[in-house]
């Protein structure tokens, strides 16, 4: 275990800095990761980020490749690989886990190059949640806020940064930084965890959710239940629950004329949006209802049924915070759990 | 004043007066209920109507309009205007609705779990009678604050331009187009937004460029200009805090300015400003021009 004071994060933060962008949780109206440079308003202080940190692997919108005339030609011009070493610094344990259900989406055969590039080109360094939240719900999906994966993990207890590689990429970034940490007892961090968790099992989500009703031989029934009819009525159908969501992978491609050239770009996609998986010969999923279905089947049914039972909701709480209509997927949870035949 | 609007809800639904209710239920914090529909008389036992019930409900009766017989819903002062829109744009039919007006003792905001006090649109509240109602219950509480509601705009007009480009930029960059504004608000209420139309480049779903995403927010201002009536949803629900109902004010202010004071919503037979353009009597177009 080691240690720095938190007084001296500057100083670890140039250090980082000068050997790969740094990117941070940083206060410009609101709290978001944005890349470190001197002087920026890092809040380590804030819970969560509107957004999750997702974006630095699976990027809101990426360019593939350029397609340009050249003659009489079609020149194509593959979009390079992310090639330069990055450190995400503070993801909770709720988000680091959503990085690690991408990786079983975007990892697994076919590889997805461009995220493989981004994984490998970067490291994470995470942080316990000092101060969980009442929407916070990670202990539902087994995430332990207080000993969070990643390459590095690290707690702010008693004016210190502790600090524990737990991955060789972590390891490599510890000794860069090894001038600066220095070593330290384990019982201010085992005192803090200690208390993360007590505080965690009084969070009024953090206990009692109906989730084994969602389990995949009761997916018919689940996709035909009552519920949805008045579940999905409010819904706006804007897409800020997929948005900020850490776990939410789907990505619509698209042409961006630039006028010059073509631009094949992927972005990220919502289930919510009325033009999620519309195809030539139309929409399977013509109404809100079935799209708004989707999204909680998703994480609740179908991810669950291809990855050995886990689901892929990391119990965050951002949409519970965020959604303009008040609902999210605790509701969904709970109403459709109620009524099971168990 | 909750359980009266349910005893009325009740025997308005029961008697067959209306097929459904829109109103808030009860959410599973005190800060989140949420807009609903209620068809049965015992759902009606979880409405809720208190503060946190910011949500305006007029945007949800385009939908509600389609269904068979009327539709009970609850609307506070300042959604009376968004109703009164509505209707002069054909989009809601006043006898498809049955409007009970609610008093409004302002709305709180809300940030990470805490009352952060009133939502700004309270403090500077000046929509404290219902424009269109069938029947009211509960009284109104005055929330609005010292000063009006343009005095950050011309804080903001006065800026040099540089400072006010970054101004924007600042707020803006944070915008992730997820379409909570555009979605939440009822002057949007195009059957297919040119946004989501794969017929023309204007198809955006991702932020190609931080020039699209200001492009974005400054066509909604335009679209729903003389249509807006500064009922700030936008901003209640963008999941970034980005200050959307400034742009929204900017145009409110100009139209004020160029072609007299006008409140969108205040009837349904008042023609709009932009829409109803004098050759003789209305300003210039070009004033615009002069004016930079």
């Amino acid at each position: 275990m080691l240690k720095i004071a938190r007084e001296n994060l500057p100083a670890l933060f140039a250090a980082i800095a000068d050997t790969a962008a740094l990117y941070l949780p940083i206060r410009k109206g609101a709290v978001n990761y944005a890349q470190w440079s001197d002087g920026a308003d890092v809040d380590l202080d804030t819970l969560k980020t509107i957004a999750s940190p997702k974006d630095f692997f699976l990027p809101q919108s990426e360019t593939l490749y350029t397609a340009a005339l050249a003659g009489n030609k079609i020149q194509l011009e593959a979009e390079p690989f992310v090639d330069e070493p990055f450190v995400v610094f503070g993801v909770k344990g709720c988000d680091v886990r959503g990085i690690e259900i991408l990786d079983k989406v975007y990892l697994s055969d076919p590889v997805d190059r461009f995220y493989e590039a981004r994984r490998e080109k970067g490291t994470i360094v995470s942080m316990a949640c000092a101060e969980p939240q009442a929407t916070c719900f990670c202990k539902s999906f087994g995430v332990d806020a207080a000993n969070p994966a990643g390459d590095v993990v690290t707690w702010m207890a008693d004016g210190n940064l502790f600090w524990e590689a737990q991955t060789e990429k972590g390891k490599k970034l510890t000794e860069m930084l090894s001038n600066l940490l220095t070593s330290a007892e384990r019982s201010p961090v085992s005192s803090q965890q200690k208390d993360i968790r007590q505080k965690i099992d009084t969070l009024p989500y953090s206990v009692g959710l109906p989730l084994d009703q969602f389990k995949s031989e009761r997916l018919l029934e689940l996709f035909d239940a009552p519920q949805w009819d008045s579940l999905y009525r409010t819904c706006l159908a804007c897409g800020t629950c997929t948005f900020i969501c850490p776990t939410c992978q789907c990505y619509d491609i698209k042409d961006f004329n630039t006028g010059t050239c073509v631009k094949r770009y992927r972005c990220w996609d919502s289930c919510m949006y009325s033009d999620f998986t519309l195809m030539a010969h139309g929409n399977p999923r013509k109404t809100q209802k079935e799209r708004f279905r989707q999204r909680f089947m998703h994480k609740l049914v179908y991810y669950p049924d291809k990855n050995d039972g886990e689901y892929s909701c990391v119990g965050c709480g951002r949409c519970v915070n965020k959604c303009p209509a008040s609902l999210n997927i605790v509701k969904v949870i709970k109403s459709l759990g109620v009524n099971a035949d168990v | 004043m909750q359980e009266q609007m349910r005893i009325r809800a009740k025997e308005l639904l029961t008697g067959g007066a209306v097929q459904r209710v829109l109103g808030w239920k009860k959410g599973d914090f005190p800060y989140n209920p949420e807009p609903a529909f209620f068809t049965t008389e015992c759902e009606l036992d979880d409405l809720v109507y208190d503060r946190f019930c910011a949500a305006n409900l007029s945007g949800y009766m385009v939908e509600a309009n389609k269904e068979d017989g009327k539709t009970l819903v609850f609307l506070k002062p300042c959604d009376t205007y968004s109703f009164n829109q509505l209707t002069k744009e054909h989009r809601v039919s006043r006898d498809k609705a049955w409007i009970i007006g609610v008093g409004c003792e302002g709305n709180a905001a809300v940030e990470e779990m805490q009352e952060t006090g009133l939502l700004e649109r309270c403090k500077v509240c000046t929509k404290t009678e219902h424009k269109v109602f069938d029947e009211l219950i509960g009284e109104d509480v005055k929330t609005r604050e010292e000063g009006d509601r343009f005095e950050q705009v011309s804080d903001i007009e006065k800026m040099p331009p540089d400072e006010r480009f970054d101004f924007w930029q600042g707020q803006l960059s944070r915008c992730i187009r997820c379409n909570a504004c555009r979605n939440v608000c009822p002057a949007c209420n195009c059957r297919k937004c040119v946004f989501d139309s794969g017929k023309y480049d204007t198809e955006q779903k991702a932020n190609v460029t931080t020039f699209e995403e200001q492009m974005f927010h400054i066509i909604r201002a335009y679209h729903v200009a003389g249509r807006c009536t500064d009922c700030s949803e936008c901003s209640r629900v963008c999941p970034q805090g980005i200050d959307l109902h400034l742009l929204n004010r900017k145009v409110i202010k100009d139209v004020n300015e160029l072609y007299g004071e006008f409140q969108a919503g205040n009837d349904v037979e008042t023609p709009g400003p932009l829409t109803d353009y004098d050759a003789d009597s209305d300003a210039d177009p070009s004033v615009v021009y002069e004016r930079g």
